[in-house]
């Protein structure tokens, strides 16, 4: 079955003049991640947020598992989708454990179960649960911070994940590392994953398939190795050649 | 002014704890509604902005007139003054209220909202706790405005420090016009001591 299928999707805030996101319709089967590049303002985020609501289309029909999300309570939507903001978006009144617990404590599970969770979920983005389940997110570091703000993203195992820039403001070698880590989380949940990023490396390593955005449109949809080969359009072909370039830099550098 | 202390206590102790009633009853019933319209406002935010004109336009109405107008419905007595006192508070306590809400980091309410919390569980577990400052300037604000106004209540019959003052000023007598001065005052000056104590706690923990 798709899990997310949308389908003449189009999106115009209110107050501008030009649609945010134009008459989009793509298939995604449950288990992919599939990653989003494009240059900023091209609709990514737009996009990822009409997944859960956040926005609603103007026109078009989004569908999870066969379910018409016009149909549904938001709030509903919302709780079966995790959702990893760019600046981690941690409540800094709450410690981490608080943070992480937050849709169990709304779907009321119980203490230990809850507690239980947060241990296994701690240790799955790779946080030590008796040195940091009691302290409030201003005693973190940012790429600390972002590993709870999976971890909540991921508390009551959601079968669809959204990502908005998650790793934006971390350093190279974290970065990697996280990388790593959500393959490896996604290996093991079988989880259909929405990543979206500027980062044309970024995508390209992380993503089954890379969806390629321009001015609210779809420019190509594709696995990397396909994309790579034959870039096709004008836009994929000016950011496929920008990455080769860069690697030429590194490795004329090198030699 | 000793003096007249020691001769009559009760002239000093019934007005001041009159105050101290009508203070604590205006308070209640204020922070009380405003908490309504607080979530009123958090599910229609146009409401909000409605109910913040409306109440900054009564709050310039000066509270002698506003008396004039409810004697008429409630009569006088406490019952108008308390009805007045809790109508302006409800400008200070919104206001502040409301912009504190509003002032919460744009990515923490995007989160909240994300991780599927209804528009009430935003406010009451978000927004109210990270706008404990402003919700303790709203409240400190309407204590001081409560016990200066609540002076000029004892016009129409609501009792408290202002007949001291009233009775000071009809009959020529100082001490009882420095008494009242000075315990509205003090009033002021305790309780808006007892809310910093509280509000340091509370940013400690
Ligand atoms: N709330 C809003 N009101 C009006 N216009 C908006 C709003 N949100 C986004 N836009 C506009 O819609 C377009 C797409 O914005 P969006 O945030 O989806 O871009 P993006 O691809 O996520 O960019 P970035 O990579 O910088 O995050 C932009 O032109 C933006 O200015
Ligand atoms: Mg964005």
């Amino acid at each position: 079955m798709n899990a997310i299928t949308f389908t003449n999707v189009s999106k115009q805030f209110p107050k501008t003049n030009y649609k945010a996101v134009k008459s989009v319709s793509f298939e995604i089967e449950e288990g992919e991640l599939v990653t989003i590049l494009g240059s900023s303002g091209c609709g990514k985020t737009t996009l990822l947020k009409m997944v859960n609501r956040l926005y609603d289309p103007d026109e078009g029909d989004i569908v999870l598992f066969g379910e018409n999300i016009r149909d549904v309570d938001p709030v509903v939507v919302r709780r079966r989708i995790g959702y990893v903001i760019q600046q981690s978006g941690l409540f800094p009144h709450m410690t981490i454990e608080d943070n992480i617990s937050t849709v169990p404590k709304l779907l009321k599970w119980d203490r230990k179960k809850q507690q239980e969770r947060c241990r296994n979920l701690m240790e799955l983005v790779g946080l030590d649960y008796e040195k940091f389940h009691k302290r409030y997110p201003h005693e973190l570091s940012g790429g600390q911070q972002q590993r709870v703000g999976l971890a909540r993203a991921l508390a009551v195992n959601p079968k669809i994940m959204l990502m908005d820039e998650p790793f934006g403001a971390i350093d190279a070698i974290n970065r990697l590392n996280l990388q790593d880590e959500l393959k490896k989380i996604h290996r093991e949940t079988n989880q259909t994953i929405l990543f979206v990023t500027h980062d044309i490396n970024e995508a390209f390593k992380l993503g089954n398939r890379v969806m390629i955005m321009n001015e609210g449109k779809i420019c190509r949809f594709d696995t990397p190795q396909n994309v790579i080969r034959q870039p096709g359009d004008a836009f994929t072909q000016s950011l496929v050649q920008s990455a080769m370039d860069q690697e030429k830099f590194w490795r004329e550098y090198r030699d | 002014m000793i003096e007249y202390m020691a001769k009559h206590p009760d002239k000093l102790l019934t007005p001041l704890i009159e105050h101290i009633e009508m203070l604590v009853i205006t308070l209640l019933l204020s922070i009380v509604i405003a908490a309504i319209f607080c979530m009123i406002s958090a599910l229609v935010p146009f409401i909000g902005n409605v109910l913040i004109h409306f109440f900054s336009i009564v709050y310039s109405i000066p509270s002698l007139a506003l008396f004039a107008v409810l004697i008429p419905v409630t009569g006088l007595g406490r019952t108008t003054a308390i009805v007045v006192l809790v109508v302006y508070n409800q400008y200070l306590l919104l206001r502040n209220f409301l912009a504190g809400f509003a002032n919460v980091n744009s990515n923490v309410l995007e989160a909240a909202k994300g991780t599927g919390m209804t528009k009430i569980q935003v406010l009451t577990k978000i927004q109210v706790p990270l706008s404990k400052g402003a919700i303790f300037t709203g409240m400190q604000l309407a204590v001081v405005s409560t016990i200066g106004i609540g002076t000029i209540a004892a016009s129409i019959n609501a009792g408290g420090l202002g007949s001291l003052l009233f009775d000071g000023l009809r009959t020529l007598n100082t001490v009882k016009i420095l008494w009242g001065t000075v315990l509205s005052a003090g009033l002021a000056i305790v309780v808006n001591g007892v809310l910093n104590v509280v509000k340091k706690k509370q940013e400690g923990g």
